[in-house]
């Protein structure tokens, strides 16, 4: 159901599906850590270093050969070695810095050196090429960080956010895999997790418990917990389609009738922020993608064809194709030349049938060539008249009012809301949300019907066994633990 | 004078006899040894049988063949099915016993089969020769041989008794600890460990103010354990139920500095869900009051057991206390409360048959597996006495699963888990509850027994036959049936459910919540005369099944999905130590307990899921 991002990091997610490993074991291959690995580590390109990373057993023995310093087989972890890297005939490729860093005490747990040489792709290349004639081969794409993950360096939560830190291309996206990667994330968990336990407990307590002399909790007080923890998840859950959109760009489409202005206003943004990422050509012809960030967030514009009535077969699908854009738009800037007949702007509106969990923005360009206070009228009669829709009378010709849209567009994203949360951003860590959630739905609909604690307990185990998918298996010792330290239990 | 026989079983309390029964019923020839032929089956804690998650393992042993709930029935003073309450799948039957009627029923039954001997001596050491348990030595030097030997020692080996400042050596108390076992066992190569456990005062029920006191009497309508043609009780017992104050608490406070509890003298791990009442108070300090149960001990005696007040105070401590309690304001005391420190051994070292790893044909059962209470034990010593059977008949051992029963649960979380503190079964161990129903063990596991060669199960399995083509009777009658809005709307609107406005299967209003097919019945007479010829368990069975089935699914479902992972076999030779990718830990528990199948792995406790998603991949390369 929900597509991965990353595929490099396949491999690690599928290990955690059980069934599916079981289904898949035929083709897998295991990664056999008995090989020493190399690999760029910095991007490909010219820079002024770059940095090639080896990990594995034979990690030392390898670069000690071809290294003309000190005897590396004899220099402590976590030290920095000055020298020179030669090649099998002897001509030196570079002058280097050697960081080797002995198991456990590195990044993959393994033997791992990181050799700093001149940015030179020529020199880089030249450099790996020595290390695998030596008997390394050349490392996977994230197997630095699959091995970190295997011999127990990071978590899961943690692996993946490694992979989505390396994948990150904007402000917002480095700063939320950074703060999952330092664990932020597993510590709300954690939190919740706590709280669905000695929930838990108190069902439990009531079953096994019965003929204690202790106070039960009433069903108006475990139907109030669970309401609670399904608020936090609920929340968590929103999280993702905000981190979601983070990594991939928040997808805003531009629509408007031809020649109203919809590239003049895309250049407009585009020239503020020179903050261009990519200039990407669409599936068809006449839909072009734009990212830009704004206040660290990615939006990626998508310019549509205008949308008329036509009679033009090639022009219908292009718009055809235009409508079909904007339903796959968060945001939707409808775009229209200001006029004095605002019924005519909010019509046009109104067709595009903007669904209720998109958010749009209505532009009245053109605004210089028109009279200054009359527009700010069209812009209250058309905002008053599309149930308050953020209304903005701009030039894109003349730039004005552009500031006054991106703060509009920000505010659009809701990362006000996300502000210091933890972000949910990676689907593993949904699906197991999502699925605790339904199961605590599930729970209070049982409480509310008078179900009896039995089956009540059945939904709670699945919404721990979702949420353990994320912090680790709970086991009936975790429940019991939590009722022999709340109650006084025993005859 | 003696012949080799094919099991000895060590001891015979619960597990003993029980194991001596299963291995004779399987068709072994079983010499039980005891140290004290007057002591066959002493219920030495509270004389009662089952209770919550309990009475469940109870009716599993007797749907196996069995004799625990046979020995219940007949000697009841008080039956209550507990929980009633709740749901289906957590009522639990629970019998007080008379204590001497208890001892001596199961007595008569091991006398009565040819396969049993009998030998009254301690035992005090095994005979091992390359690795094979073959016998036993006694403490008259008498050798004993055997194909196979099961342990039951209970709180014998190295027993240690505690009461206040003195302790002395002994099993129970007035009877002598067991030693030699233990020493043994570690030269062998086996971790032994210290557990604890505690018992009340006895008094004189004589000296007792009842009419100061709650009353507590037994079902109207009694039940029983047993599915074969044992009786119902048809008089009963009272309990009666009294209270701790501040003014007690108080006396006992005076008696901490004596506690060897607190003292640390008792190093031994005691349950933490078995308090004693010094323990209470002391880690539930806001509570003015706990509750206190006065139990018979049986029809002909005045003996009282107060259940709730376990202690290791000083005598004179635990006297003053008690007198202050209401009720108990002239009391006399047979013998104080006491704890009591026994050798176990870490059930890791067990194989999932109950054999364990570094000896062979020797099993292990009860307390010396570090569980607590009778019913935990019956059920192991039946499994070490069938499984010793198969052993020495080259067959494959008997191994129920975690969906299969109560008894499965628990053998697996012993060995796989290991366990910190005495074990005791409550129905959250279990995943499958829904399915694990006391009024089902029958239907679960009688044709099990059947088909492993248990003897006298014809009986049993005539009753599961015919409960099962009921129990689809039934169904089908509720599926059919048609209700007329005029016949029943009253008692819907009555019970705040929606009324009827066209006729509706039975069926659809027997899953409204609040609907019961007891209270239908009384409603629906008609209904009532169809399903007459049904006794109460087999309509409850079918009810379950009706009402609640989509949760029944979902379990399956879930077992279902276990079971895939308990067919992904493990070589007994695996190397864990040459698998880095799995945590340090892991490889350590692994090593320890050779997993047959990935599905036992992943309940070992410190192997994460991760841990088994490497295994996975290792065992598919």
């Amino acid at each position: 159901m929900l597509q991965k991002t990353i595929d490099d990091y396949e491999h690690i997610r599928f290990l955690f599906y059980m069934d599916k490993t079981l289904a898949l074991k035929s083709n897998t291959k295991l990664m056999i850590q008995t090989d020493t690995i190399v690999a760029q580590s910095t991007p490909t390109g010219e820079g002024a270093i770059g940095v090639i990373r080896v990990s594995g057993p034979k990690t030392i023995e390898f670069v000690d050969e071809i290294f003309y310093g000190k005897n590396l087989k004899e220099v402590d972890g976590n030290t920095v070695h000055y020298g020179k890297i030669k090649n099998e005939n002897g001509q030196i490729v570079d002058e280097c810095l050697v960081t080797v860093f002995r198991a456990p005490r590195s990044y993959t747990k393994e033997d791992c050196i990181e050799i700093s040489c001149h940015g030179s792709s020529y020199i880089i290349q030249e450099i790996i090429r020595v290390i695998i004639a030596k008997g390394a081969r050349p490392a996977k794409r994230g197997e630095f960080t699959m091995r970190a993950f295997l011999n127990g360096q990071l978590d899961l939560s943690q692996a993946e956010a490694v992979a989505d830190l390396i994948a990150s291309d904007n402000a917002a996206s480095h700063q939320m895999a950074m703060n999952q990667m330092r664990g932020g994330f597993s510590d709300q968990i954690k939190e919740l997790r706590q709280e669905l336990i000695d929930f838990a407990a108190l069902i439990e307590l009531e079953l096994d418990f019965g003929e204690e002399d202790v106070e039960f909790a009433d069903r108006g007080k475990l139907e109030t917990l669970v309401t609670d923890i399904n608020a936090v998840i609920q929340k968590l859950i929103k999280s993702f389609q905000y981190g979601n959109a983070i990594k991939k760009g928040i997808p805003v489409a531009i629509v408007g009738s031809p020649n109203v202005g919809k590239s003049t206003l895309l250049n407009a943004l585009l020239n503020e922020e020179k903050a261009i990422v990519s200039n990407i050509a669409g599936t068809t012809r006449d839909v072009i993608e734009d990212q830009i960030t704004i206040e660290g967030i990615p939006f990626r514009f998508i310019d549509t064809a205008g949308i008329r009535d036509t009679d033009d077969t090639v022009e219908s699908i292009g718009i055809e194709r235009a409508k079909e854009q904007i339903t796959k738009a968060q945001i939707v800037i409808f775009i229209s030349e200001i006029i004095e007949d605002h019924n005519e702007i909010i019509n046009e509106f109104k067709s595009l049938n903007i669904r209720d969990h998109q958010k749009s923005v209505i532009l009245l360009n053109k605004s210089d060539a028109f009279h200054t206070c009359h527009s700010y009228d069209v812009e209250e009669a058309v905002s008053t008249l599309t149930g308050r829709t953020p209304t903005l009378a701009i030039s894109a010709k003349q730039k004005t009012r552009i500031e006054e849209l991106k703060s509009t567009l920000i505010k659009l994203t809701g990362s006000a809301d996300f502000r210091d949360q933890t972000i949910v951003n990676n689907s593993r860590h949904y699906d197991a949300l999502f699925k605790s959630k339904v199961a605590l739905d599930k729970v209070l609909h049982g409480l509310q019907s008078g179900i009896t604690g039995d089956f009540i307990a059945m939904d709670i185990r699945q919404a721990l066994h979702h949420l353990g998918e994320i912090t680790g298996e709970i086991h009936t010792d975790d429940l019991l633990d939590s009722i022999f330290g709340r109650f006084c239990i025993g005859k | 004078m003696f012949p080799i026989y094919d099991v000895i079983v060590v001891g015979a309390g619960h597990a003993g006899c029980e194991a001596a029964a299963a291995a004779a019923n399987m068709g072994s020839k079983v010499l039980l040894a005891t140290m004290n032929m007057q002591t066959i089956a002493q219920m030495s804690c509270n004389p009662a049988m089952g209770g919550v998650a309990k009475g469940q393992i109870v009716r599993e042993i007797d749907a196996l063949g069995g004799y625990s709930g046979i020995v219940t029935d007949h000697t009841m003073v008080q039956f209550r099915m507990l929980n009633k309450s709740k749901g289906p799948a957590m009522w639990s039957p629970r019998a007080q016993s008379d204590r001497m009627l208890f001892a001596g029923k199961w007595r008569e039954m091991l006398e009565a089969h040819d396969n049993i001997d009998f030998w009254q001596e301690m035992i005090t050491g095994l005979i091992v020769k390359d690795g094979r348990c073959q016998g036993v030595h006694t403490g008259m030097g008498i050798e004993i041989k055997s194909k196979s030997v099961v342990l039951t020692n209970g709180t014998f080996l190295n027993g240690l008794i505690h009461i206040g400042e003195k302790q002395f050596g002994g099993g129970r108390a007035g009877e002598r600890a067991s030693i030699g076992i233990t020493e043994q066992l570690e030269t062998l190569g086996f971790e032994a460990g210290r557990m604890k456990t505690g018992t009340p005062a006895r008094l004189d029920g004589r000296s007792l103010d009842y009419s100061k006191m709650e009353i507590q009497h037994g079902d109207d309508e009694p039940s029983k354990f047993s599915y074969t043609d044992t009786p119902t009780p048809n008089k009963q017992l009272p309990c009666h139920v009294t209270y701790t104050s501040p003014e007690v608490h108080e006396e006992l406070k005076t008696g901490f500095d004596r506690s060897p509890m607190f003292n640390g003298r008792i190093r031994g791990l005691g349950p933490r869900y078995c308090p004693s009442i010094e323990d209470k108070i002391d880690r539930f300090a806001d509570r003015d009051r706990h509750q206190l149960f006065v139990e018979p001990e049986g029809w002909n005696t005045c003996e009282i057991y107060v259940n709730g007040f376990s202690s290791s105070l000083p005598e004179d401590v635990q006297y003053r206390a008690l007198r202050k309690i209401v009720g108990f304001e002239n009391m006399k005391m047979f013998r104080p409360g006491y704890a009591i420190e026994y050798d176990f051994f870490q059930p890791t070292q067990l194989q999932i048959s109950l054999e364990t790893k570094l000896v062979k044909n020797l099993f292990f059962a009860g307390q010396i597996n570090g569980t607590t209470g009778y019913e935990e034990a019956a059920c192991q010593g039946m499994m070490a006495g069938i499984n010793a059977h198969l052993k020495i008949n080259e067959k494959d051992p008997f191994v129920l699963k975690r969906s299969d029963a109560y008894i499965g649960v628990l053998i697996d979380d012993l060995v796989n888990k290991g366990t910190k503190e005495p074990y005791r079964m409550f129905t959250s161990r279990a995943e499958y509850r829904i399915l694990l129903r006391q009024d089902n063990a029958d239907l679960r596991l009688s044709p099990l027994a059947q088909e492993l060669g248990m003897q006298h199960m014809e009986d049993r399995i005539t009753r599961v036959d015919q409960k099962n083509a009921s129990i689809k009777e039934i169904k089908k009658y509720l599926e059919k049936y048609s209700v007329a809005p005029e016949s029943i709307n009253a008692y819907l609107q009555e019970q705040g459910s929606a009324p009827l406005k066209q006729k509706q299967k039975l069926n659809s209003i027997l899953s409204r919540p609040h609907m019961s097919l007891h209270a239908l019945m009384e409603v629906l007479q008609e209904v009532k005369q169809g399903l007459s010829n049904y006794d109460a368990e087999t309509l409850q069975i079918a009810e379950v099944e009706l009402k609640y089935s989509g949760y029944i699914q979902k379990e399956q479902e879930m077992v279902d999905k276990m079971n895939r992972l308990e067919t992904v076999k493990l070589k007994n030779d695996m190397d864990y130590h040459k698998i880095l990718s799995l945590s340090a830990e892991s490889r350590e528990k692994l090593t320890q307990i050779r997993p047959a199948t990935i599905g036992q792995a992943s309940r070992i406790s410190g192997v994460s899921p991760s841990d088994i998603s490497v295994l996975l991949v290792h065992v598919g390369r």
